[in-house]
C-alpha cells in the first residue's frame, strides 16, 4: 500500500506539472499578452504600457516567463489578482472555497443518500412502475438543461411560493451588525458538517465494540446521534451566530433543491447497474435458498456489495463538482469558486484564473487518490501490494 | 450464401430491437430524437411558407408586423412562440438552432467515438508503450471537468461551433470512452478468431479493422449516444455564460433573454417564452439521446441482462 501510495503520489506530481503548463500556456502563451487591453486607452501612455511589460516580465523569452510561472507556483505564489487588486490569489481562493464546499458537499451527500435507497428498492422490483417512473424521470433530470431547470425552480420556489430569497449568498440586512464575516460562520458551519457526522460514526464504532446484543446497541445508537445533534444545535443556539447560519441555511435553498433534483439520478442508475449484478451472483441465491426474508437479502447481502462502485463515485463526485460549481453558481449567483473562475475568465484577470485552475486540478488530483485508496480499503479483492495491479 | 446472411443480420436485428424495446427507455428516446430532426429539418420549409426573410430569418430577422408594440412580443399567430427582445420571431430560431444542435452532436460524438475506437483497438491489440502512453492520456484528460476547462479554453481561442465540435471530439476520443473500449476490445484480442487469422497470415491493421473494431462497434455506438448528449449540453451551457462565438443557437437565445434582465424575479412569468422552448428542447434533445443510450446498454452489456 505504502509502494503504491509513493508510486501515485509520484504521478501525481507529474500529471500536476502537465495540467499546470497546459493552463499556463492556454491563458498566458496566446498572441499579444495582458498590456493588450491598454493598447486602445489614450490616457495610458506607450512607456507606460512597457514598463508594465518589465513589471510583469513579459518582455523575458517564453521559456523563463515559463521557469518564472513555474518556480513560482512550486513556492506557493499564486500571484496578486488584476481586478481585486492588491489581494493575493491565495486570499481570494480560501475566501471563496468553503462556500463552494459547503453548499455542494451538502447536496453531493443529500442526493448520493437518496440515490443509493431509491436504486436498490427499483433494481429489487425492476421492470416494475416504480422502476420506469424513477428510471425516466431521473435522467430526465440528469440530462435537463441546469440554467434553465434552476430559473424554473428560482421561478417557483422563490417568487411563486416566496419561500426562499432569489440569489446571492447572505441577506444584508441580517449582517448589517454582524461581529463576524460571513467566511468565519462558512467554516464553522463546515466544521460542524464535518465533525458531527465523524463523531457520531466514532460513537458507532465504539458501541460496537462495548454492546453485543444488537437491540440495545440500535437503541443506544439513536441515542448517541441525537446526543451529538443536540449538542452542536446547542452549542450553535448559545455562540449568538445562529441567526446567521440560518440565513446562510434559508440561502442554500433552492441551490440544494436545484442540485438535488438534477444529482440523484446518476448515483441511483449507478446503484441500480451494479445491484442488477450483484442480484445475479450466486450467494444471493444462497440466501434465498436460506428463506432469508427478501429485505434481509436486499438490505444486507446485495446492497453492501453493490455500493461499492457507488462508493468510489462519490468520491469523485466532489472532484467533478466544480463542473456543476461553474453553472450553478453563476445561475443562482453563489459567491463560490465556480463563479470566481467564470468571472475571472470573462474580464481577463489571468493571474486568479491561473491560480484557481491550479488549485482545482490538485484537488481533483486528491480526490481521484483518494478514490483509489477508498475502493482497495473496501474491496478485498483488491490489492495494490507489489506486482499486482497499477 | 448471401440470402442466408441477409436472413441472419434480419433475425439478430430482430433480436437486438426485443432487447432495445423491452426496456422501453430506447423507444421514448428514439421518438424524440426523430421529432427534434425533423423539427430541424422543417426550418426551410418554415422559411418558405412564411415568405418574407426579413421578418423571419433567424439571426437577423426583425418582427416588422409587429412593429407598434414593441419587442419581446408574446405568441400571436403570425409568430406561434412570440419575438425575442430584438425582434426575431423564437419559433425559427428554435427550428434552426435545433438544426445546429444535432449537426454539432452528430460531429462532435461520431468524430469523438471515431477516434477513441481506433485509439482503443490499436492500444489493446498491441499493448506494451503504445497502450500504457493513451491510457496515461486518458487518465489526465479524464481528471478535468469538462466545462470548466472549456471556460479556460475559451480565453485563448475564439470558440466557433466548428471548433467546439473539434475540442469536444477531440477531448472525448482520447477520455474516458477510450479506457472502456480498450477494454472490450481487449476480451475481442484473446478470442480464437484472432489467433486464426494472425496465423493464415493477416497483418496488424488488417487484423483490427476488420476483426477488432467490429466487434468494439456496438459499445462505440452505444457510447457516442452519450456523446452526443455532452456535447448538444457543453454547447448550451457555454453558450449560456457567453464564452462561445456563435450568432445562434439555444443556448444564446437564454443568454440573450438573461443578459438583458428578462429573466429576474417575477419577469420569468411574465417571459415565459424566451426562456422555457428553448430550455425545455435542449432538455428533451439531451435525455432522447441519454435514453437511447440506456437502451443500447441493455442490447450491448450482458452484464445487465436479466437471468
Amino acid at each position: 500500500m505504502l509502494r503504491y501510495s509513493l508510486k501515485r503520489f509520484i504521478q501525481m506530481a507529474v500529471v500536476l506539472v502537465i495540467y499546470a503548463t497546459l493552463v499556463w500556456f492556454i491563458f498566458y502563451a496566446m498572441p499579444g499578452d495582458v498590456t493588450m487591453k491598454f493598447i486602445g486607452n489614450p490616457k495610458i501612455k506607450p512607456e507606460a504600457i512597457q514598463k508594465m511589460r518589465v513589471q510583469f516580465g513579459l518582455d523575458k523569452p517564453v521559456y523563463i516567463q515559463y521557469a518564472l510561472f513555474m518556480k513560482s507556483l512550486f513556492t506557493g505564489n499564486l500571484g496578486i489578482s488584476f481586478n481585486h487588486y492588491p489581494r493575493t490569489v491565495w486570499s481570494i481562493i480560501a475566501e471563496r472555497w468553503p462556500r463552494t464546499v459547503t453548499l455542494f458537499l451538502t447536496a453531493i451527500v443529500l442526493y448520493y443518500a437518496v440515490g443509493f435507497y431509491l436504486g436498490k428498492v427499483i433494481a429489487w422490483r425492476r421492470g416494475g412502475v416504480a422502476d420506469y417512473t424513477a428510471t425516466v424521470g431521473g435522467i430526465m433530470l440528469w440530462t435537463v438543461f441546469t440554467p434553465w431547470w434552476c430559473l424554473l425552480l428560482i421561478w417557483f420556489f422563490a417568487f411563486k411560493l416566496d419561500w426562499f430569497p432569489l440569489g446571492q449568498f447572505v441577506t444584508p440586512k441580517v449582517w448589517m451588525l454582524a461581529p463576524v464575516g460571513s467566511n468565519f460562520v462558512f467554516t464553522r458551519m463546515l466544521a460542524t458538517g464535518l465533525f458531527g457526522p465523524l463523531a457520531i460514526l466514532v460513537g458507532w464504532w465504539g458501541l460496537r465494540k462495548v454492546v453485543h446484543d444488537s437491540r440495545t446497541r440500535k437503541w443506544l445508537n439513536w441515542g448517541v446521534t441525537a446526543g451529538i445533534l443536540a449538542i452542536s444545535l446547542l452549542v450553535w443556539a448559545n455562540s449568538g451566530l445562529g441567526k446567521y447560519a440560518l440565513d446562510i441555511l434559508w440561502h442554500m435553498g433552492v441551490p440544494l433543491i436545484a442540485l438535488l433534483t438534477i444529482g440523484f439520478a446518476g448515483s441511483m442508475l449507478l446503484m441500480r447497474d451494479s445491484m442488477l449484478e450483484t442480484i445475479n451472483e450466486d450467494y444471493i441465491l444462497t440466501a434465498r435458498a436460506k428463506g432469508l426474508p427478501e429485505r434481509v437479502i436486499r438490505d444486507h447481502h446485495a446492497a453492501r456489495t453493490a455500493l461499492l462502485p457507488v462508493a468510489t463515485s462519490f468520491v469523485l463526485a466532489i472532484a467533478f463538482a466544480l463542473n456543476g460549481a461553474v453553472i450553478i453558481e453563476s445561475v443562482f449567483s453563489w459567491p463560490g469558486i465556480g463563479r470566481t473562475l467564470v468571472n475571472a475568465v470573462a474580464t481577463q484577470d489571468y493571474p486568479l484564473a491561473v491560480g484557481a485552475y491550479t488549485f482545482l486540478g490538485l484537488f481533483a488530483l486528491i480526490a481521484h487518490f483518494a478514490a483509489d485508496i477508498l475502493y482497495a480499503v473496501l474491496d478485498p479483492r483488491i490489492s495494490y501490494k507489489r506486482g499486482e495491479g497499477a | 450464401m448471401w440470402k442466408v446472411r441477409v436472413k441472419l443480420t434480419a433475425k439478430s436485428l430482430r433480436a437486438n430491437w426485443g432487447m432495445f424495446a423491452h426496456s422501453k427507455l430506447g423507444p421514448i428516446g428514439l421518438f424524440l430524437i426523430v421529432f427534434f430532426l425533423l423539427f430541424g429539418l422543417v426550418h426551410p420549409l418554415y422559411l418558405v411558407y412564411r415568405g418574407s426573410d426579413k421578418i423571419y430569418d433567424p439571426v437577423v430577422g426583425f418582427a416588422y408586423d409587429l412593429l407598434p408594440e414593441g419587442n419581446p412580443h408574446p405568441p400571436t399567430l403570425s409568430h406561434p412562440l412570440g419575438t425575442d427582445i430584438l425582434g426575431r420571431d423564437i419559433l425559427g430560431q428554435l427550428m434552426h438552432s435545433t438544426a445546429k444542435a444535432f449537426m454539432l452532436g452528430l460531429i462532435a460524438a461520431g468524430f469523438g467515438v471515431l477516434i477513441s475506437t481506433l485509439v482503443g483497438s490499436i492500444a489493446a491489440y498491441f499493448g506494451g508503450f503504445i497502450d500504457s502512453v493513451f491510457m496515461r492520456l486518458a487518465d489526465v484528460v479524464m481528471l478535468f471537468p469538462l466545462i470548466a476547462f472549456l471556460v479556460a479554453l475559451s480565453a485563448a481561442i475564439e470558440i466557433t461551433l466548428f471548433k467546439l465540435a473539434i475540442i469536444l471530439a477531440i477531448l472525448m476520443g482520447f477520455g474516458g470512452t477510450t479506457i472502456i473500449l480498450k477494454s472490450q476490445a481487449l476480451t475481442v484480442k484473446v478470442k480464437p478468431f484472432i489467433e486464426a487469422a494472425r496465423v493464415s497470415g493477416g497483418g496488424h491493421f488488417r487484423i483490427i479493422l476488420s476483426h477488432i473494431i467490429p466487434n468494439v462497434l456496438p459499445l462505440s455506438f452505444l457510447y457516442m449516444m452519450f456523446g452526443v448528449t455532452t456535447a448538444i449540453f457543453s454547447e448550451a451551457i457555454l453558450s449560456y455564460l457567453g464564452f462561445l462565438n456563435v450568432r445562434m443557437s439555444l443556448g444564446i437565445m437564454i443568454y440573450t433573454a438573461n443578459d438583458s434582465g428578462y429573466l429576474i424575479g417575477s419577469r420569468l412569468g411574465t417571459y415565459w417564452y424566451l426562456w422555457l422552448p428553448p430550455g425545455l428542447i435542449i432538455s428533451l434533445l439531451c435525455a432522447g439521446f441519454y435514453f437511447v443510450g440506456r437502451g443500447l446498454d441493455e442490447v450491448v452489456n450482458p452484464r445487465l441482462r436479466e437471468r
